[in-house]
């Protein structure tokens, strides 16, 4: 059978093996966005609005954090989990908490640097500006946020999409095990070795729509970003 | 007897580096007064207001509101003051949610937005995206939500510093009609002597962080305490003399040949500049007949148009400048080479020693 076609049919017709490897790959991955988001937002936010003696310093760190190679996350977190490593008495190497692992590292810094780039921007008074009108310290800092509120959800979609599609570190610290750590990435590499184009095929596009809604979602969120853009309410009325 | 005292700041300095921005030995604003801080750009004004509204840390010092001192002044400053920036910052969303931001930090109902956005011409505005207003619309979106409050001290910092003459003049009427009204005190810093002199019931002058001088707006323009002050209270500095004789009150200068009489206390000898306003000295084409002890003879070099007002510039000695009004000068048809006469009170002048 073409294997377009074989793509197409496993696609529509809801294959078990397909939708538990898709939905596999969402779990773990939205696990991992939505443990590293918790994570580093604080932090970005954190270095952006403090003025602390190592806050250059971070500030690389997490901008080094940007070009990690999955391959690298791997192969450390391997290390850290690995039954001689300082964590194997957790012994949750080849576990979807392992993959849930590398991903968080791969992601944290990610959204902490554009968090961070972000929160940054926008002008430093609008903390005083909020405490002029009564806000306390904790609603000043969240009223800052709020004007990088768009940038950060674009942080997090972006970060997501890096993840879910990485296949270095899902394939180190997960091994692909069947039912198990088999996520889409993985498969379609084993797949693909087999021969079996169909359900490499099939992923692949999921994989892809999946990209797409990703990026169309930075670019609507970039268009609702800008800063003369009229999003809720209407622009204001020609008055004389 | 004056209202009471409802915010004072007492030895208030702030510091960077090496560098003092602000040494404030007392000020004080009083209950229902709209006091003003007049200084040029750079003496120290918004430093001063967000000190004293405990936005920012004095390095020394204290401010009080009523009886209320340290982290109890603070926190009552957060609840019951109101700041307006130089540049408001208007927060994504519409106008109204801007209105109501204030009341939403502070837990109160959201009450009486429309009829602020009313009293400040906002209301055909609400629902607008606040990001898209001019920046006059901004500044009085800025004030709205500043007076919803009703604060007991408005804290205004040159709210129309960035706005051009037109939407400035309108902006003051409503910091005079609507901020007055909703606001039991205000601070406005401002660089501009016409706003601080047409707000305030009282103007402090500040200078390199320091005030020079505070009083009633006719006290400073009436008795500047110093040549600075004269300044910025409008004063012409051009005038420079030596002091021939006088009394407890009034010196005689001799201005470049020329005798002229003004207030002030130097000793005979001494150097003095003298300062004047434009507009004190009285322009006759014919000799004068008035009581001013000053009477000079003069010649118009060159005539400039300011609009309703015309600024004469005459020749010395001693070199004046005067204004009068446009139908003045045409009724005297003053033009260039024109011989006039100077009439200036004693009064009018104010000698200060170099």
């Amino acid at each position: 059978m073409n294997p377009f076609a074989e793509a197409w049919r496993l696609l529509t017709s809801g294959d078990l093996y397909v939708r538990e490897v898709v939905l596999r790959s969402l779990a773990i991955s939205g696990s991992a966005l939505a443990l590293a988001t918790v994570i580093a937002v604080p932090i970005g936010v954190a270095v952006a609005l403090g003025r602390f003696r190592l806050r250059l310093p971070v500030i690389v760190l997490l901008n080094t954090g940007l070009a990690l190679p999955p391959v690298v996350v791997g192969l450390a977190v391997y290390l850290l989990l690995s039954r001689s490593g300082p964590l194997g008495a957790l012994q949750l190497l080849y576990s979807p908490a392992a993959m849930v692992a590398a991903q968080v590292v791969l992601a944290g810094p990610y959204i902490a640097a554009v968090t961070l780039a972000a929160v940054d921007a926008v002008p430093s008074d609008v903390r005083l500006q909020a405490r002029g009108l009564g806000a306390t310290r904790l609603r000043a800092v969240a009223l800052h946020v709020r004007e990088a509120r768009w940038s950060l959800v674009a942080a997090v979609a972006a970060g997501f999409g890096a993840i879910v599609s990485e296949v270095g570190a899902a394939m180190i610290v997960g091994g692909n095990i069947l039912g198990r750590t088999r996520v889409m990435t993985t498969t379609i590499v084993l797949e693909t070795r087999r021969g079996n184009f169909g359900v490499a095929i099939a992923l692949g596009t999921v994989l892809l729509v999946l990209a797409l809604a990703v990026n169309l979602t930075l670019l609507a969120l970039a268009g609702w970003g800008r800063r003369d853009s009229p999003r809720r309410g209407s622009r204001r009325p020609i008055t004389s | 007897m004056s209202p009471p005292e409802l915010l004072v700041g007492e030895g208030l300095r702030r510091v960077a580096g090496s560098r003092t921005l602000l040494d404030v030995d007392r000020i004080a604003v009083h209950e229902g007064e709209l006091l003003a801080v007049l200084g040029p750009n750079g003496a120290g004004k918004s430093t001063l207001l967000r000190t004293l509204a405990l936005l920012e840390t004095p390095t020394s010092g204290s401010v009080r509101l009523g009886d209320l001192r340290g982290p109890d002044a603070e926190r009552a400053l957060r609840a019951r003051s109101a700041f307006v920036f130089q540049r408001p910052h208007m927060w994504e969303g519409t106008v109204r949610w801007n209105l109501e931001l204030g009341l939403r930090l502070r837990g109160l109902p959201r009450e009486g937005v429309g009829a602020i956005a009313a009293s400040l011409g906002l209301d055909p505005l609400l629902e607008a995206d606040a990001r898209t207003l001019s920046a006059g619309e901004t500044q009085r979106v800025a004030l709205g939500r500043a007076l919803l409050l009703s604060p007991d001290v408005l804290f205004l910092d040159e709210p129309t510093a960035n706005l051009d003459a037109e939407v400035r003049a309108s902006i003051r009427e409503d910091l005079d009609r609507v901020a007055r009204s909703r606001a039991r005190s205000i601070l406005l810093a401002t660089h501009d002597r016409s706003e601080a002199f047409y707000l305030a019931d009282r103007v402090a002058v500040l200078r390199s962080g320091r005030l020079a001088q505070v009083g009633r707006p006719s006290e400073l323009f009436e008795n500047p305490a110093d040549p600075f002050i004269a300044a910025v209270t409008g004063a012409e500095l051009s005038l420079r003399g030596r002091v021939t004789g006088g009394d407890d009150q009034v010196v005689e200068v001799d201005v470049d040949g020329v005798r002229m009489i003004a207030v002030g206390r130097a000793s005979v000898g001494t150097s003095v500049r003298i300062g004047y306003r434009p507009e004190d000295l009285l322009i006759s084409v014919r000799p004068p007949e008035g009581s001013a002890r000053n009477r000079i003879r003069s010649r118009i070099r060159e005539v400039r148009s300011l609009g309703a007002l015309v600024r004469l510039r005459l020749e010395g000695p001693p070199e004046l400048v005067a204004v009068v009004t446009r139908a003045s000068a045409a009724e005297l048809g003053l033009a260039e080479g024109r011989d006039v006469w100077v009439q200036v009170k004693a009064t009018a002048l104010h000698a200060f020693e170099t």
